[in-house]
């Protein structure tokens, strides 16, 4: 709830923005002077930002950033493009496979289903922030201890809803493992090291490691 | 002179352990850059327009507005007006522009005329494929007709296993660069040395010379490929003449659904098959009907069957492709080889039930009819197997007959591939101060290669493993062939292990005064250079380096160009059994429990091997259960072209997991031999025989979906 308050605050909530794009997809169909209309209308009652780039800032890995976006621009795209942080990655870009997970506020959040601008008002950790360049968090080191990565593509956001899971559960049972991590897809078949990974990584984190 | 030969079991430093792969901390902090990752000044983003026809004609392309849409710089035709798309998702045009938003939006914006022609995109039977039907020769061996005649119970079924996609979770693509006459290419690619040529060859259509020489291709890690990533492909090519155009950087990776549509599919083979045997459960004869799709052109594959059991005396075979509007198949791990599987062992296990036999002794009776070489390993392998999974406690006759609606059942399977070395050129070079880097043309799938390679190398050179710098992923090293059919660990080992082996043969002949031995009386181990005889005469590494004075050692080395190599070997065979419990309420298969019992020569990493035949299970379990590319056959298009209903096994998917390997004594011998694609075969088939012995009825094709249980169920007339 606060959530959507702090957006609406900016003028910018995800609600109206779907509204104004849903006015537009449906003038597609209706004539030429009612499509018009719409539009009239959909801009008249939401405050809108964009079709052209906006100035925005987000925090990011504890620092302000500040960045020009479409609206439409998903915080994945963002990460990625704009600010080179690449560690998240575009594997489905329909928030299936998890790929892109980064953590929002402390939950796993997919970023590629979550537009950059509404990631404004938010702390943001992505893999970057996890550790130093050189160095290694405790999970990303039980994810290389136990071999849970091959191809290595989906092992950021498998670290990255691993440490919004561990935060919340830091004594996991197997099968909160499972579910925990369920969001997550692996194509070359690491979820036999991941599953050892995770109850590692949890008795590195105890232990200060 | 140090042999180099593989060291015996007792003298190896590093050969056989556990180690965690090099590349791992680089990827689980994130920091990898993969093609997908790379950034470069003033770089533009690239987008495809392909068609969402199965089959028409492209009548006109009109790019007029789409030119001076913002940020559009380079327009690119791969396939023009007048030519014919024989695929949804076939690439027609590729847009570079300053953002990726502006490129789809460009790529939307082009105009398109297109005659649609009539398409075909289902893998039908042969009677109802019509002229798409290409049926291949007639295979007969001995007197099927006395086969089946002296046969005292014959078994009939229809088997199969659907088209199915690679899904790589970084698509392919690639960011090119141009410098002067000289093109730089990312591409998350299996094949780092073989595709400069191809897209020197792709530009020339474009009025682009360069020659090959000047195309340099980098792949430092990739998001993998499965068979799908051999070719530069025609956005590759179309990448590097954008980048041409616009004079700028440019960044093409496919999206998720044309990935999906367009960039690798598995054939789908289907069967009649009809099979007998003896009352002791000797068989007689097979016959079988086969057919599938390869989608578009010639690709999908040619079955030989029945598959293991190649030896039975009396058989026909008869295959037949059948051409679709739909996506070219490409190499899926282990070609062809999952789907023999499962037809194969689906139709044996039904014999067997039909013979009420258990199906552990009825493989082994029949041992008798696979390649003789591979008969006694299969029988300690599926004799291990048993024990591993606890075989003889757990099977019971088809149909669990225990109360409730959770039905338990056990099923096995066999499998083979080759394996081999491709070609492969290694250069070491030893330096004065005593580090030491080796240079391969080659790349890590994730298969744990870059390791492999380091390994090789280091005990080779009596050194620990991070003494030893790996160079691979650059067309400019020593090339190495295509990381596919399971070649890869045998060609880089080869290679590597000569080049490191010479190089140290020089370096002992260098120090040999010092130690007031002849070279070959010395040995490299435990970083030292020492006398065999008596250790206690050594001289550390750095320092017998040191001898050296200002010129390093450069030595290279190669796999055998062609044909045998005695440091590696081809032919391997597992097998692997599963335990599933079925709700024959819900239809939902869960597997308990897989074990993997598997040859493959000398291990070199203990921990990726397991490693790679984990993924092989996983991978397996998702193509049992889930994975199928659907075609709507009235729109010819691809009706699950995303992740949400392509779907994949997850985490929890899974069971647990057990692997063995055949190692030791008669197996080392042989050198290393890739495990790619070995176990990724029998999956299916194993999952698929035990849900039949859990419910009592066959599911004749995977994905083994909740319908189709039921289905059977039905069929059978209730539950198991």
């Amino acid at each position: 709830m606060s959530k959507r308050k702090s957006d609406e605050q900016k003028g910018i909530s995800r609600r109206s923005f779907l509204k104004t794009t849903g006015a537009a997809v449906s003038a597609g169909v209706v004539s030429g002077a009612a499509a018009d209309l719409l539009k009239a209308q959909a801009a008249a009652q939401s405050k809108f930002a964009g079709p052209g780039e906006v100035p925005i800032s987000l925090r990011i890995n504890g620092a302000a950033r500040s960045l020009s976006v479409e609206p439409r621009m998903t915080l994945l795209d963002a990460l990625r493009d704009r600010l080179d942080l690449t560690g998240a990655k575009k594997v489905c870009d329909r928030g299936t496979c998890g790929a892109c997970t980064v953590v929002l506020d402390g939950k796993a959040v997919y970023s590629c289903t979550m537009l950059a601008i509404e990631g404004q008002g938010h702390e943001i950790l992505t893999i970057e922030g996890l550790a130093p360049e050189g160095e290694l968090h405790p999970i990303s080191a039980a994810f290389v201890e136990n071999d849970a990565q091959q191809c290595g593509f989906c092992t950021p956001g498998f670290v990255m809803a691993c440490k919004a899971f561990l935060d919340k559960n830091p004594n996991p049972t197997e099968e909160q493992v499972k579910h925990g991590l369920g969001g997550n897809l692996c194509r070359c078949g690491t979820y036999i090291g991941v599953r050892a990974a995770v109850v590692d990584a949890a008795a590195r984190m105890k232990g200060g490691r | 002179m140090a042999s180099e030969k593989w060291p015996e079991a007792g003298k190896r430093s590093l050969i056989g352990k556990r180690f965690t792969r090099l590349d791992g901390p680089w990827k689980s902090s994130g920091r990898a850059k993969y093609t997908y990752d790379v950034k470069r000044d003033g770089m533009l983003h690239g987008k495809l327009v392909f068609s969402p026809y199965a089959h028409a004609k492209i009548v006109s392309i009109d790019t007029s507005g789409v030119e001076k849409m913002p940020g559009v710089k380079a327009i690119h035709v791969i396939t023009g007006a007048g030519k014919e798309v024989q695929y949804q998702g076939h690439e027609i045009l590729a847009i570079a522009a300053e953002t990726e938003e502006q490129a789809r939006d460009a790529a939307r914006a082009v105009k398109i005329e297109f005659e649609q022609l009539p398409h075909f995109v289902v893998d039908a039977p042969p009677e109802k494929a019509g002229e798409r039907a290409r049926p291949l020769a007639e295979q007969t061996t001995g007197n099927p007709d006395e086969g089946f005649k002296a046969a005292e119970v014959i078994s009939e079924g229809t088997y199969g296993s659907p088209v199915i996609t690679h899904c790589c979770l970084e698509s392919h693509g690639q960011v090119a660069e141009w410098e002067g006459d000289n093109l730089r290419v990312w591409a998350s690619t299996q094949n780092v040395s073989g595709i400069s040529n191809e897209i020197s060859e792709g530009l020339k259509n474009s009025g682009v010379e360069v020659p090959a020489s000047n195309v340099q291709i980098l792949t430092p890690v990739m998001g993998g490929g499965f068979g799908s990533k051999f070719g530069a492909d025609t956005w590759g090519v179309a990448c590097a003449a954008l980048a041409k155009k616009a004079g700028r950087p440019v960044k093409m990776m496919l999206e998720r659904d044309q990935e999906l549509m367009a960039a690798g599919s598995r054939p789908s083979i289907y069967a009649k098959v009809r099979v007998g045997a003896k009352k002791d459960g000797t068989l007689t004869a097979w016959w079988s009907e086969s057919w599938g799709t390869g989608g578009f052109g010639p690709g999908g594959g040619n079955p030989i069957l029945p598959y293991i059991f190649t030896r039975v005396p009396n058989r026909r075979s008869h295959h037949t492709r059948v051409e679709t509007n739909t996506g070219p198949a490409r190499a899926w791990r282990a070609p062809n080889h999952p789907q023999m599987c499962v037809i194969t062992m689906s139709a044996m296990e039904d014999l067997a039930a039909k013979l009420e036999m258990d199906p552990l002794d009825f493989f082994l009776k029949n041992l008798e009819f696979v390649v003789p070489e591979r008969a006694e390993a299969y029988r300690q392998e599926l004799l291990k197997g048993a024990e591993m999974i606890d075989w003889k406690k757990k099977w019971h006759p088809r149909g669990d007959k225990t109360p409730g609606p959770v039905k338990r059942g056990l099923g096995l399977s066999l499998h083979t591939w080759g394996g081999g070395g491709h070609p492969s050129n290694c250069n070491c070079t030893i330096r004065p101060d005593g580090s030491v880097e080796v240079f391969l043309g080659s790349q890590d799938l994730g298969t744990g290669t870059r390791t492999v390679i380091a390994i090789v190398a280091a005990e080779t050179l009596g050194l620990p493993l991070n003494a030893v710098k790996v160079n691979i992923g650059d067309s400019k090293y020593p090339p190495s062939g295509a990381s596919g059919g399971s070649t890869t660990v045998g060609g880089v080992s080869a290679s590597t292990r000569r080049a490191t082996t010479k190089a140290l043969n020089e370096l002992l002949e260098r120090v040999a005064p010092t130690l007031g031995a002849e070279p070959d009386k010395l040995e490299a181990k435990d970083g030292t250079i020492r006398v065999i005889d008596d250790p206690s005469k050594n001289i550390p590494w750095k320092q017998a380096c040191a001898k050296l004075g200002a010129t390093p050692i450069n030595a290279s080395g190669q796999r055998v160009p062609r044909g045998a190599d005695e440091l590696i070997s081809s032919g391997v065979g597992g097998i692997q059994m599963a335990e599933v419990s079925v709700d024959t309420e819900t239809g939902i298969v869960k597997i308990e429990k897989m074990v993997a019992v598997q040859d493959c020569g000398l291990i070199i990493n203990q921990k990726t091997a397991e490693s790679q035949v984990f993924g092989a299970l996983i991978m397996g379990v998702t193509y049992a259960l889930y994975e199928e590319k659907l075609m709507d056959e009235a729109t010819g298009r691809v009706l699950n072209a995303d992740m949400e209903f392509y779907k994949l096994a997850g985490i929890g998917d899974v069971g647990n997991f057990a692997v063995h390997f055949m190692s030791g004594p008669g197996y080392d011998e042989r050198g290393p031999i890739g495990l790619g694609e070995p176990p990724v075969v029998s999956p299916g088939a194993a999952i698929s025989n035990a849900v039949a012995n859990a419910i009592g009825a066959r599911v004749p094709t995977i994905p083994i979906t909740p319908d189709k249980v039921l289905a059977a169920l039905e069929q059978k007339g209730g539950a198991a």
